[in-house]
């Protein structure tokens, strides 16, 4: 036999050798991000119109007069986000469901809920917030059923149900067919495979992808000022158009920033975990 | 009031009364009221302009209190059917740093100081009184004073000097709602969601005319009210030499009478509405 004897400093130079690539890449990053930074903090105040832009859209008098007013109004997008993430999740993973069932009397089920998915992807949010904002009370709901608030976010709730429940559905279905053969072989029935056995994986995999429909419905919430409520884009509008000046939607960003880049974050860091089980080692 | 576009068509039509005034101290008129395309006034309003500001959303046909404005400055500056050209913007459009696509602006702008920081302004060409628009049997209906206002669920369109009107001086007990346009209002009028929209008067009487069925102009307010004057004007690039040659023209057509015969024919058609003193 002809074993490696050296395996201990093979070890370690490998290891010397992975040390130096990943100091390299640092520095490389580094120089990169500096020259990057240089360019934009250097020149771009260089160019000619860079007062006028600076003026109207980074006033920092505006900023702190109109950034307690934008926090005030961010409130009700929170209020919307946590009503409408539960539902959308309960009610997806039901759609989901319904759609993976395989028994033939449920086919009427399974078209309900194919059609159902189909038309909420394919209609633009903005009409079905109109259309339940405002159809919804005007078939003469009383004025305290018929708020845009509460129509606004079952508007939200319909469209992102649509496309939650396809996260779910692929979820569902990455989970390999020899899997459910096993269950159903050891005596589970069709549901207890789905409950023990699928689910608590497809669940695991979709996280990451879950993530990015609940930032871009962070996002959309914005959509619900449409029919009336002041949130926080609409509120950083009307003080741009109070002021003639746009550093209001800067405010706005960096609140939405302050939220979302967290929620990215955390779904990175969940997608890198989730391939580094899955796959191993990355490579560069 | 809507917003500040109608300045800047205004400007564009006070620029070639300044170009006359130059050119009678032997300068060079043109630098002095230089225009975006040499020569030529470009005037900008909404998209769509509507009565009765602009007539069959067609400002070229100087029918309409706005197109007729612009098309008097527009004249003052010397400028004639075959110089002047029409373009649309944003409100956005106009307040938006660097160069502008249009000389002035005009669509209801109403001139505030805030909003004087970042863009520049002619000297007003209409005062307008806000008022309220409500369907019958609204809650709104049969108010003669503020206190009668403050249990009233008000709608409103953004970015307009109404929303302003609304939270400093009517003060009612729940925030309005606040929408992109009338269309929006309307809407919510007729799902019940809110009372009464108020706006400018001149637009609160087509908008019940014309948009709002079974709507009526149910009160106004004094156009000083509660210390703020709304005031139209045309809106110009900050800073914009133009603006002085807008306003020696719209100054021309004040004393000339020009401009009340244009207002008396496009704007007091109705203003029969009970005024709601707000003191």
């Amino acid at each position: 036999m002809n074993l490696p004897m050296d395996t201990a400093t093979n070890r370690e130079r490998r290891l010397e050798h992975e040390r130096r690539q990943r100091r390299r890449s640092t520095i490389i990053a580094t120089a990169s991000t500096v020259v990057v930074m240089a360019a934009v903090l250097v020149f771009v105040p260089m160019t000619p119109g860079w007062d006028k832009v600076r003026r109207s859209f980074f006033n920092r008098e505006i900023l702190i007069d109109t950034f307690p007013s934008l926090l005030k109004a961010f409130w009700l997008d929170v209020r919307i986000f946590l009503v409408a993430v539960p539902c959308i999740s309960i009610i997806a993973l039901g759609l989901a469901l319904a759609r993976n069932s395989r028994h033939p009397a449920l086919f009427p089920l399974r078209a309900a809920v194919a059609i159902y998915t189909d038309v909420f992807r394919g209609v633009p949010v903005i009409l079905t917030i109109y259309l339940i904002g405002f159809g919804v009370p005007g078939l003469g709901l009383s004025r305290t059923w018929g708020q845009p608030i509460i129509w606004g976010t079952v508007a939200l709730i319909l469209a992102y149900s649509a496309y939650v429940s396809e996260v779910f559905r692929a979820g569902i279905e990455s989970v390999h067919e020899s899997q459910r053969a096993a269950a159903r072989s050891l005596g589970m029935s069709s549901a207890q495979t789905m409950r023990i056995v699928v689910l608590p994986q497809a669940i695991r995999r979709v996280v990451p992808p879950l993530m990015n429909d609940f930032i871009s419905l962070q996002k959309d919430v914005a959509l619900v000022s449409l029919i009336g409520p002041v949130e926080i884009l609409r509120r950083a509008g009307i003080e741009k158009s109070a002021a003639a000046n746009f550093t209001p939607y800067v405010g706005a960003a960096i609140i939405f920033l302050a939220v979302t880049i967290p929620l990215t974050r955390t779904a990175d860091h969940l997608m890198a975990r989730q391939r580094r089980r899955t796959t191993g080692t990355a490579v560069a | 009031m809507r917003r500040s576009l109608r300045l800047t068509l205004t400007a564009g039509i006070a620029l070639p009364l300044v170009l006359a005034a130059c050119g009678d101290d032997g300068g060079d008129s043109a630098s002095d009221c230089p225009t975006v395309t040499d020569g030529v006034l470009t005037i900008a309003t909404g998209e769509p302009a509507f009565p009765p500001y602009v007539v069959d959303d067609d400002p070229t046909n100087k029918q309409g209190f706005e197109a007729a404005v612009a098309w008097a400055v527009a004249e003052k500056l010397g400028y004639t059917d075959d110089t002047v050209t029409w373009v649309r913007t944003t409100f956005d459009e106009a307040i938006q740093p660097g160069a502008k696509s249009f000389d002035f602006n005009l669509q209801q702008y109403s001139i505030t100081e805030e909003r004087k920081a970042n863009i520049s302004f002619s000297d007003p060409y209409y005062t307008s009184n806000q008022a309220i628009v409500a369907l019958a049997g609204s809650a709104a209906e049969g108010a003669t004073s503020l206190a009668d206002l403050a249990d009233v669920k008000f709608g409103v369109q953004a970015g307009t000097t109404s929303l302003q009107f609304i939270t400093d001086v009517v003060k009612p007990s729940t925030e309005p709602f606040v929408y992109d346009d009338n269309v929006g209002a309307k809407a919510a009028l007729e799902a019940n969601q809110i009372d009464a929209i108020v706006m400018d008067l001149p637009t609160a009487f087509y908008v019940s005319a014309v948009e709002i069925e079974g709507s009526s102009v149910i009160g106004q307010f004094p156009a000083s009210a509660g210390g703020t004057t709304d005031e139209f004007g045309l809106v110009m690039e900050k800073d914009n030499p133009l603006v002085a040659c807008v306003n020696t023209a719209l100054g021309e057509l004040r004393t000339s009478g020009e401009l009340d015969a244009i207002t008396e024919q496009w704007m007091s058609a109705e203003t029969g509405a009970p005024i709601i003193p707000v003191d």
